[in-house]
């Protein structure tokens, strides 16, 4: 199932402040996108895959927002472009994330998607789109499988 | 064509790393200082073990703060406040306790950060401390364990974008209604990835507070970090200004005339949907809030105190004050602002985050109508979707308290 949203979607409403407080990850789940959305956290399936406008992820530092998502099973973002820390986030711990810029994929399109090549296709409106290319760091920081395995195998930093 | 010159961002990051840099380069940087709150740093804390994290990088340099949910509202918040005291005891770092005050404020106020430094702060309105002449940017959880534990970061030398805002403001008229006016001019994602200057007569008159202000709000247009050209900036100590070079490269310049500018307000559910205030006074509200790290600081205090001296704030309307820090509350007591604010029915809270991210203290009711002096009023925000956020300079809160609605302070 492919969920669309629109532009700027703030962390506040893909996960309230109020829940941020937890070691507890999966509970995140229970609430994500809980005011944009109130149905998404009961509805979404293993595989899902989040759609949307510009500047996906505004807003506060909080890591717990790709958790969230992550936690409820959505295997990758598409969007626009995303903010800067959320995008940094969800590298780090492993969400997969595609920057393609303008598209108009719209709720419940089938779409294919490669990581790899950064290849996405809508099946539906038979339209492809490729996603800007990591910087270097970031593609060995998912290879490991984030930033904590990262860091675990290499002690520190390396530019490739 | 690069004409050769660099921006502050670009001259604090080759202090650091030791050789040219230009934007779009990947470098791994050395920082100054890393710090955490108590929203962040569980969750770092845990990836910092999970990275076999022995000790941190310098003991000096590495900060946890507990303002966002202080008091702790319930046990399992206490319980993570208890997770970060352990930590600091182990490694032998600074943890600014419950009531010290707001991350973004003890750093500065402590001198955790200075003019060129490059500090790293799990929260996104880290930038602040571009007030300082400094490179300032916030990152999540999984970032702050590596940098705590490595010392470095890896960035992108960002682009930089320049906004000159040439006249003298008018009284009565803050540095948070011209923040506001940027980004409303900006958006949300105006700056996303890249470093903004300001610079030009409207900030060179301006104090540490308010040019703390001013790069607060860089947060809420995207930029990576927002630096204040040092030009009058006065510090309690000597330090070596950084100003940009003349022929420096910028991806844009905005340039803005603020001599006319009346006081602005964001409308909810975004700050980047900012009005003059002519537009919106009368809006009926419920809920007056001032403090946080864009405007808890004692000029942010006085301002209000000044608007309500000897007044009443309107019967039904509730009024919050959450002071930045510990001295904060202390100066405001000691000038009497404090006696002012509470004699025109404010109430006091600890110093700290308090209701902004709605996570305990002053959580508004369905259908309310806040104005508060924050600088996010997202959905939700403070912690119930089914109200309202309107975004004000303090000295607007306080004539808004006082008459019940959005109202010019002018007109008080
Ligand atoms: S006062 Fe508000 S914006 Fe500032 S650090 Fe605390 S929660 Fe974040």
């Amino acid at each position: 199932m492919v969920y669309v949203y629109g532009n700027n979607i703030d962390t506040d409403r893909i996960i309230p402040g109020k829940y941020t407080k937890t070691l507890d990850l999966s509970t995140l789940a229970d609430h994500v996108l809980e005011d944009l959305d109130p149905s998404f956290s009961k509805n979404v399936q293993v595989g899902d895959i989040i759609v949307a406008g510009e500047n996906f992820g505004c807003g506060s530092s909080r890591e717990q927002a790709p958790i969230a998502i992550k936690q409820s099973g959505v295997s990758v973002v598409i969007a626009e472009d995303f903010a800067r820390i959320f995008f940094r986030n969800a590298i780090n711990i492993g969400l997969p994330v595609l920057e393609i810029g303008k598209h108009d994929i719209q709720i419940g399109a089938e779409i294919k998607y490669d990581l790899k090549s950064g290849e996405v296709h809508d099946l539906t409106a038979n339209k492809k789109y490729t996603a800007v290319k990591l910087p270097q760091i970031m593609i060995d920081i998912l290879e490991e499988g984030g930033l904590v395995a990262y860091l675990k195998k290499n002690k520190t930093y390396n530019l490739s | 064509m690069s004409k050769g010159g660099k921006t502050i961002s670009e001259k604090i990051i080759e202090a650091h790393v030791g050789h040219p840099v230009k934007p779009g380069d990947l470098i791994i940087t050395p920082v100054d200082g890393v710090m955490a709150t108590d929203t962040t740093a569980p969750l770092a804390l845990k990836a910092f073990k999970a990275m076999n994290g022995k000790s941190v990088f310098d003991k000096d340099k590495v900060i946890l703060v507990l303002d966002h949910a202080v008091p702790p509202p319930n046990e399992r918040i206490a319980n993570l406040h208890r997770l970060m005291r352990i930590f600091a005891k182990e490694q032998e770092i600074k943890l600014f306790e419950i009531g010290e005050g707001i991350c973004h404020q003890v750093m500065v106020e402590h001198q955790y950060v200075k003019p060129g430094d490059i500090f790293i702060g799990a929260d996104s309105h880290t930038p602040t401390y571009g007030a300082l002449n400094a490179f300032a940017c916030g990152v999540g959880s999984t970032d702050l364990a590596a940098t705590m534990m490595t010392g470095k970061i890896w960035l992108k030398v960002p682009e930089s974008i320049k906004i000159v805002c040439n006249g003298k403001l008018q009284a009565g008229v803050s540095a948070k209604d011209l923040i506001l006016h940027l980004v409303g001019q900006l958006t949300i994602s105006g700056a996303t990835y890249q470093a903004i200057e300001f610079e030009g007569e409207a900030f060179e008159g301006m104090t540490l507070a308010s040019r703390m202000t001013i790069a607060n709000m860089v947060a809420e247009m995207g930029g990576k970090t927002g630096i204040v050209n040092p030009k009058g900036l006065e510090l309690d100590y000597d330090y070596e200004p950084i100003y940009p070079d003349k022929d420096a490269d910028y991806k844009k310049i905005f340039k803005f005339d603020v001599s006319n500018l009346e006081p602005q307000i964001a409308a909810p559910p975004s700050p980047d949907k900012v009005e003059n205030i002519s537009t919106t006074e009368g809006t009926k509200i419920d809920y007056a809030f001032i403090g946080t790290c864009c405007n808890g600081r004692l000029e942010d205090l006085q301002a209000a105190a000044e608007v309500l001296k000897g007044k009443r704030i309107k019967d039904g309307v509730r009024f919050m004050i959450a002071p930045a820090s510990k001295s904060t509350l202390l100066d405001a007591m000691n000038d009497g602002t404090l006696q002012t604010l509470i004699e025109a029915g404010a109430s006091i809270i600890t110093p700290g985050c308090g209701p902004c991210v709605g996570t305990h203290q002053g959580v508004p009711g369905d259908d309310e109508v806040v104005i508060s002096a924050a600088n996010r009023n997202f959905r939700g925000r403070m912690g119930n979707p089914n109200s309202n956020i309107y975004l004000a300079a303090p000295a607007t809160v306080a004539a808004s308290a006082l008459t019940g609605e959005i109202t010019n302070p002018k007109n008080v």
